[in-house]
């Protein structure tokens, strides 16, 4: 039988406000346990709850950035469950009206094409704190900092049909996310958690299977492993005429499986009903509007015009779009230089070798956009010849100079094009090998292309690099062909 | 001194008659003496208060003495005051000491005032009677067999009995209103938004309203206007100029329109009280006002509701004492589960136990509509009956309470102390201000004349009272707690 995957997610993000979303204690990430964790946040009795404005117009960028429907009126709610590391025994957040209606989130295929996935909603809630089970000697420690941390879920439809789907429909929310500024899209601290709901059904069946979620996947990879994993145990399952049950499970990256937390049947009652500390948030039109002047261009949008407007090929659209850091950079480059397609490969070959090779990102690169510019400018005006690029990226990358042509100057790399010079060069290469000018002349004339590479070299050697690689061919074929 | 009213207290101050120092020296002596008796303190903090009233006579001397400066008060235990035990009336939280000062409590320290101690209430103000307290009952001064009412039943007893010539109390369902009523002082619910909630221990957050209860209208009046206002840490808290209350006490009362509604003068009231009540209306035509009936027809539908709403609120509220960060912790727990079960089994009491687990029900899947989301409608109906009668009359009276205080232990079952609120939960379910003024007695027990208009209405509220009081003594009178007897 063939199987269909239907995927949705529901991705929480954590927003980079400086404050909580109810109370003014600072969210930085790695403080000591508890000592970012005031009246509020720890549920004293009597304290009430004030909502970060702040937080509000990060969750509208959102969606904006995905065209979703601003509801003007939206809720929150108390979702109601004991835990010890819940403080209040409720966690604040929105199920009936959220404040980001239905949106849509483009997604780029491996093969180049663009697929629509809808966004069902997006909702503000607060985090709850970290529960820590080593160290306390069969206790457990519990630490607030988190508690009360701004986290925006995105709910998605099921219109995933693949981990690799899944796998890019994450990286466009990361990608979103991080060019709006509104999240760190750190993914190590946490700060984008995904759970996952799978199912499986018969291809061409139009329900959809029982499906199954996955708790807490933490990282892009572990996304496709923990549905490729849950697929899977699912179609085996039914093969072997069992039945997927709905119930929530939980993705171990070490052994690379899901384990069962809790069914359907265990599942809580979580009492939502409308938070009565917290008045609606009533939206005002000029406030959107002028939130949605402040957006940036965005991902989908960018790639779209990378291709139309740079002449750009679509894997290098998306590749140059995928982070704000990237894009910039690039069109920097582009913008210095005068040539997309040269600022492209450049970015896309070199830099992106040199950087994956150290370890770095983007925004650490030692060659800055605008050394990167001036030096592929020199290559387009044919100051320098490829061969000496790499040379003066090398040693920009070092920090040997400040500018390529600085570099160019003071390491003598500028191209000859001096059809006398480079004649002298080629005559004097020429006359200092006998031998390989005489295995030239007995050589059948279609293999003689071929053995012209040698002459080449040494001219290229005398020059130090600097000669015009192109005159050089043409001159040595002349003169050799003339000796045959 | 005692028996004076704290705008009396504040005169004295001013002339020079006597010290807050004295004063509150005097007052905690007649607290040690009487209150074995009454129970409505639970705690008295007289190192504070006395280090208060000296902060408060040298701030007089230096000529910086405002209204209420030196003036002794209480605090409902309600309200969390930094570096003092604050209970809730309950076992959950008697090793609860505060470590912040609730906005109210902020504000009364401003002004200069001298809070005594903090008193006795029902637990986490689930209760008409102030029998549902950890630290037991608190006897009506008028008479101790007795209930003073509840749930600010100890600030009302304090009051009564000249412990104190004021106290802050609270009002979900009537908590300010029916204690008032039954302890003969005068005790005002603003408007809902009117007073901070930031640190007033919360039971159902959409009707719990902070207020005075005091010996007169202008008292609370004075107390209003430190109390009152807009606080950045209450979302719920109004924008709203506060104006001085005290301004239009003595407006006069020619073509006031009173509306008596139909639905509060019916079966169930008490003929002593429906006889005082009467008798207040009568001194309100003969001040000038005009008196006509009027219907509020969804009032039998305001117990219920509230009935669903207020224990859906508190079921949430009250999860925060998990036993897991403050409050009470059950003794070597096995695991998560059993810490949560004992702590909570043990630290709460049966009728907080009681509304925790109607609202847990009430709010439940599959019963959410048919319960919460239905009552809210209901909420909505009954405000819209009290604005459509706001069209027609200025304000409207009848008894703040069925009866006069009722006997220690008389009310058996939970449905009949609900029952005792039914002419006052209506106001809280609408968020308008009420206020009950002291309008004679059923016997030896007082009667309260409860009085109540439209949203932010309170100074035409207490100018009303306040005229009231001025043609008549009710709110002078004073219950025989002499120390002798006690």
């Amino acid at each position: 039988m063939q199987w269909e995957t239907v995927i949705g997610l529901e991705v929480h993000v954590q927003l980079a406000t400086r404050s909580k979303i109810f109370s003014g204690s600072s969210t930085a990430f790695g403080a000591e346990p508890n000592t970012q964790a005031n009246a509020v946040d720890l549920g004293l009795p009597g304290v009430l709850p004030v909502l970060n404005e702040q937080a509000v117009a990060m969750a509208l960028k959102f969606g904006l950035g995905i065209h979703a429907e601003i509801p003007e009126v939206s809720v929150f709610d108390r979702k109601n469950y004991f835990y010890a590391d819940l403080p209040k025994g409720y966690q604040t957040s929105q199920m009936y009206h959220p404040i980001v209606g239905a949106g849509e989130v483009e997604i780029c295929l491996e093969d180049g094409e663009n697929k629509i996935i809808r966004v069902h909603h997006a909702h503000l809630e607060e985090d709850a704190g970290k529960s820590l089970h080593e160290d306390f000697h069969g206790m457990t420690g519990i630490d607030l900092n988190r508690a009360g941390t701004p986290l925006l879920e995105i709910v998605s439809e099921p219109d995933m049909r693949s981990a690799k789907e899944a796998a890019a429909y994450l990286k466009a929310i990361h990608s979103i996310v991080t060019y709006l500024g509104i999240s760190d899209g750190n993914m190590a601290e946490g700060s984008m958690r995904c759970d996952v709901n799978v199912s499986v059904r018969p291809k061409g069946q139009q329900e959809f299977g029982t499906r199954a979620e996955i708790k807490n996947v933490n990282s892009f990879r572990f996304v496709e492993r923990a549905i490729a994993y849950e697929v899977e145990r699912q179609i085996e399952l039914i093969e072997d005429g069992g039945k997927v049950v709905q119930e929530t499970r939980l993705y171990d990256p070490e052994a690379d499986e899901t384990r069962s937390m809790r069914t359907k049947e265990e599942a809580n009652d979580y009492r939502y009903f409308p938070c009565p500390d917290l008045l609606p948030v009533v939206l005002d039109c000029a406030y959107v509007d002028h939130l949605r002047e402040s957006l940036p261009e965005l991902p989908a949008e960018k790639r779209a015009r990378f291709q139309s407007e740079l002449g750009l090929s679509a894997y290098d659209a998306g590749v140059l779009s995928a982070s704000r850091e990237m894009a910039e950079y690039f069109e920097q480059v582009k913008d210095i230089c005068g040539d997309a397609k040269q600022a492209a490969n450049w970015v896309q070959g070199e830099l992106s070798g040199a950087l994956n090779r150290d370890g770095l990102d983007i925004s650490d690169s030692p060659v800055s956009a605008e050394q990167l510019g001036g030096l592929v400018k020199r290559v387009i005006d044919s100051t320098i010849n490829g061969k000496a690029a790499k040379q003066v990226f090398q040693a920009l990358w070092n920090g040997e100079g400040d500018s390529a042509d600085a570099i160019i100057e003071a390491k003598g790399l500028k191209q000859v094009t001096d059809t006398g010079a480079i004649e002298a060069m080629v005559d004097q290469v020429i006359s200092d090998s006998p031998a390989q000018v005489a295995q030239y002349r007995d050589a059948e004339p279609d293999k003689r292309g071929k053995m012209i590479g040698y002459f080449v070299g040494q001219v290229m050697k005398a020059s130090r690099g600097t000669a015009n690689p192109q005159q050089v061919n043409a001159l040595l074929k002349e003169k050799l062909d003339a000796l045959c | 001194m005692h028996d004076r009213t704290l705008t009396e207290i504040s005169q004295a101050l001013d002339a020079g008659e006597i010290s807050s120092r004295e004063l509150t020296q005097d007052l905690l002596g007649r607290i040690d003496r009487l209150d074995g008796t009454l129970n409505s303190f639970v705690s008295v903090t007289a190192d504070q208060a006395l280090e208060a009233a000296e902060a408060a006579d040298q701030a007089r001397a230096r000529g910086e003495a405002g209204r209420l400066t030196g003036v002794p008060l209480a605090l409902k235990d309600i309200f969390c005051t930094q570096g003092v035990k604050t209970s809730c009336g309950s076992k959950m939280l008697d090793n609860f000491v505060a470590p912040y000062d609730a906005t109210v409590v902020e504000k009364l320290k401003a002004a200069g005032t001298v809070s005594l101690g903090k008193t006795n209430m029902d637990e986490f103000a689930m209760g008409s009677s102030n029998e549902s307290s950890f630290y037991g009952p608190v006897k009506n001064p008028w008479d101790l067999d007795a209930v003073p009412g509840g749930s600010s039943g100890g600030s009302a007893a304090a009051v009564a009995a000249g412990l104190v010539p004021a106290a802050l109390g609270t009002d979900t369902g009537g908590s300010i209103r029916q204690p008032a009523a039954f302890c003969g002082i005068t005790g005002l619910k603003p408007t809902y938004g009117r007073v901070s909630r930031y640190g007033m221990i919360a039971y159902a957050s959409s009707l719990d309203q902070g207020g005075p209860m005091a010996r007169s209208a202008e008292d609370c009046a004075h107390l209003l206007n430190v109390i009152a206002g807009h606080d950045v840490r209450d979302s719920t808290s109004v924008a709203r100029g506060v104006p001085d209350y005290t301004e239009e006490l003595s407006a006069p009362l020619s073509g006031l329109k009173i509306g008596l509604p139909k639905e509060y003068f019916g079966d169930g009231l008490d003929a002593g009280v429906n006889q005082a009540i009467g008798e207040a209306i009568k001194v309100y035509e003969s001040l000038g006002a005009s008196v006509r009936e009027v219907s509020l027809p969804h009032t039998a539908y305001a117990i219920p509701a509230y009935y669903v709403i207020a224990p859906a609120e508190a079921s949430s509220n009250l999860s925060r004492y998990d036993g897991v960060r403050f409050g009470h912790r059950c003794d070597n727990p096995e695991d998560l589960i059993d810490l949560y079960k004992r702590s909570r089994a043990e630290g709460f009491g049966e009728e907080v136990k009681r509304r925790i687990l109607i609202g847990t029900h009430t709010l439940s899947e599959g019963f959410f509509d048919a319960y919460y989301k239905k009552a809210q409608q209901v909420r909505r109906l009954i405000r819209q009956d009290f604005l459509d009668a706001f069209e027609e009359v200025d304000v409207l009276m009848g008894p703040a309470a069925p009866t006069p205080a009722f006997d220690l232990g008389a009310q058996k079952d939970p449905v009949s102390m609900y029952l005792q609120d039914i002419y006052t939960i209506a106001v809280n379910l609408a968020g308008i201000p009420g206020i009950s003024v002291p309008a004679g007695f059923a016997g030896k027990r007082p009667v309260g004349l409860q009085i109540l208009g439209t949203h932010f209405a309170e100074t035409r509220l207490l100018n009303v009272a306040h005229q009231f009081q001025q043609a008549t003594d009710w709110h002078l009178k004073r219950p025989e707690m002499t120390e002798e007897n006690s």
